[in-house]
């Protein structure tokens, strides 16, 4: 079966049609529970498994704010398979390499299922060859928010690495040794799962403000330590002084004025590539020249954006994950920086998720098609070494997206007459940068009409792909197996892909 | 044994080891393999037969390097494995 994109897909599941089909579809949502105050203080995990009632065949969720420095996920799995658990499904937001221990549980099949955002390292190698017992299901950052409160990722019991807990039983990223800042991406599971369970390794009187309210916690569990703070700054955090790099983002800047999108009062979320950090001190710059004042940053928050937030160039942060620990640090001072829920950044049935106010949003690519799709979900072999995140949600609701990218990476055109996979279909890509021009999605003709004025090179994907395949040669077909080994799942729950098994 | 080395492992670099031989015998180990190891290979044999070297054993350890890159650093070997003759 063939979805609107002409991509095949698993029978019987629901076909991706547009980025807007989720408008005629009605919110579901199942109900959510409350605990009234019941949290109870657990000895060990073992104790926990028992006092949650984990069985073998449930589903269980974490999330990555600790990202590569978290313990919780490791820990928890360890003890799963010790107590000799099996047929359990992984519900993480994000899985990182740190988490390469459970290899061994897929393979002896204590995990026979993984539902995820984003994955990369040994876990997105074995299931690339095939050691996943179930389709590895991949979402985004909102999409898995749909998931969960629709019930179609039901969550039986959700660890929530918590960097600090009260007595009461409330959860905070903001303090504790581990503090990682906001907890975004656990709301919907601390929400919806069946049991909830806090893992913490810092205890301290009454927090105000909870991100975790203890009406949905279960139980508590302390640990001795539940990340490493190194860890959780994100890996590409450093502005790019690669010349290529820094004329992408010049010409990115270029292209932002011409169309007026610095103004007082704009919004904007980039990615934490190095061309996406260079774009946003380039536009910084502007701002301060121009005495221009934005009105919101959102997405996962740098240390670059708390500058901006200190010298008052930007109104408010909207945060759902902190990228590193000045984010982290900021969260903790600052009112104008808000956390906010997976849902509410990205949930298309949310009534107005943050990403619909962007003015627009700069993104990377592994690679993009000439029908404007694109993958930042496998490498050009079809092997997974990503995922959405937040890809597809704010290239959707953003007014204006644009995809920063090299022509070419280490020879391969990032630009193919197919992707090997869709994250992130066309239709919700405008403008893709690269070194050596600047294609717009003919669906935008205004877009076209304005950047046609400038002196900006504007070619057609057409033309770029072709000065590619000049400069490194066209690159010979080839053909991936024809073994699925899971899907990816759009924002709206349709199916816009399907991974296969690596050859 | 007559040896040439040049090029390097950074990205969109290669590494180039030419050793006189009996016999031709080309290996390529690229990072773009799946995309361009016939290119690869055609290439070293047309930049050989331009220099009428038939009797090498060439290794090129590819990073993703551009032909052109490909080409400079097999010259650049060969000169090597001239002079280390001299």
């Amino acid at each position: 079966m063939k979805n609107n994109l002409g991509r095949e897909i698993f029978d019987q599941m629901k076909a991706f049609a547009s980025s807007d089909a989720f408008e005629q579809e009605k919110r579901r949502l199942i109900n959510t529970k409350t605990t009234e105050g019941s949290v109870v203080f657990l000895k060990n995990i073992e104790e926990t498994f028992k006092y949650v009632g984990l069985k073998n065949g449930m589903t269980i969720s974490f999330h990555h704010h600790l990202r590569n420095g978290d313990k919780v996920i490791n820990f928890v799995c360890d003890a799963i398979k010790k107590e000799g658990f099996k047929d359990i499904t992984i519900a993480a937001s994000s899985l990182f390499p740190n988490n390469g221990p459970l290899v061994e549980l897929i393979k002896d099949q204590t995990i026979t299922g993984i539902v995820t955002n984003y994955i990369n390292g040994p876990i997105a190698n074995a299931v690339g060859m095939g050691d996943l017992k179930k389709p590895l299901i991949m979402d985004t950052h909102g999409g898995r928010a749909r998931a969960i409160e629709s019930g179609d990722l039901k969550i039986d019991v959700a660890f929530i690495a918590t960097p600090a807990v009260d007595k009461e039983g409330n959860g905070s990223g903001k303090f504790g040794p581990s503090a990682c800042g906001t907890l975004g991406y656990a709301i919907q599971d601390l929400m919806y799962a069946k049991k909830v369970v806090l893992i913490s390794d810092y205890m301290t009187d009454n927090i105000i403000e909870p991100e975790l309210s203890k009406h949905y916690v279960d139980a508590i569990l302390m640990v001795d330590k539940i990340g490493d703070s190194e860890g959780i700054v994100s890996g590409t955090t450093k502005i790019t002084r690669d010349p290529v790099g820094r004329k992408i983002a010049r010409d990115t800047v270029k292209v932002l004025e011409a169309l007026n999108l610095i103004k007082d009062g704009f919004s904007m979320q980039t990615g934490a590539g190095g061309i996406s950090l260079a774009v946003v001190e380039y536009v910084k710059n502007i701002m301060i020249s121009k005495n221009i004042k934005a009105r919101f940053a959102s997405g996962g928050i740098t240390g670059q954006y708390v500058d901006m937030l200190e010298n008052n160039l930007v109104d408010t942060l909207y945060d759902v994950q902190c990228f590193d620990l000045k984010a982290a640090r900021s969260y903790r001072e600052n009112r104008r920086h808000i956390a906010i829920s997976a849902s509410k950044y990205g949930n298309p049935f949310e009534d107005n998720p943050v990403v619909n106010d962007l003015d627009f949003v700069i993104l990377g690519a592994t690679e993009v098609d000439l029908d404007f799709n694109v993958n930042v979900t496998t490498d050009s072999l079809g092997q997974i070494m990503g995922g959405s995140g937040g890809h597809a949600d704010t290239a959707h609701g953003a007014k204006v997206t644009i995809i920063v990218t090299n022509l070419l990476k280490a020879r391969l055109p990032i630009i193919k007459e197919k992707v090997t996979c869709v994250t992130t279909p066309g239709e919700d890509i405008d403008i893709v940068v690269t070194e050596r021009g600047i294609a717009i999605n003919p669906l935008r003709t205004d877009l076209i009409e304005t950047l046609s004025k400038t002196k900006l090179p504007i070619l057609t994907m057409k033309e770029l792909m072709n000065i590619a395949h000049d400069i490194a040669g066209i690159p010979s077909n080839y053909e991936m197996s024809k073994e699925p080994i899971g899907y990816v799942r759009y924002r709206d729950g349709s199916i816009i892909d399907t991974l296969y098994k690596i050859k | 044994m007559k040896i040439g080395i040049a090029g390097s492992l950074e990205s969109n670099d290669c590494l180039v080891t030419i050793k006189d031989s009996d016999v031709l015998s080309i290996k390529v180990q690229s990072i773009v393999d799946a995309f361009y190891h016939d290119q690869i290979v055609e290439l070293i044999q047309t930049v050989l037969e331009d220099v009428n070297m038939a009797h090498v054993d060439v290794t090129v350890i590819d990073k993703g390097a551009l032909n052109y890159t490909i080409k400079a650093r097999l010259l650049t070997a060969l000169h090597r494995m001239e002079a280390s003759h001299a």
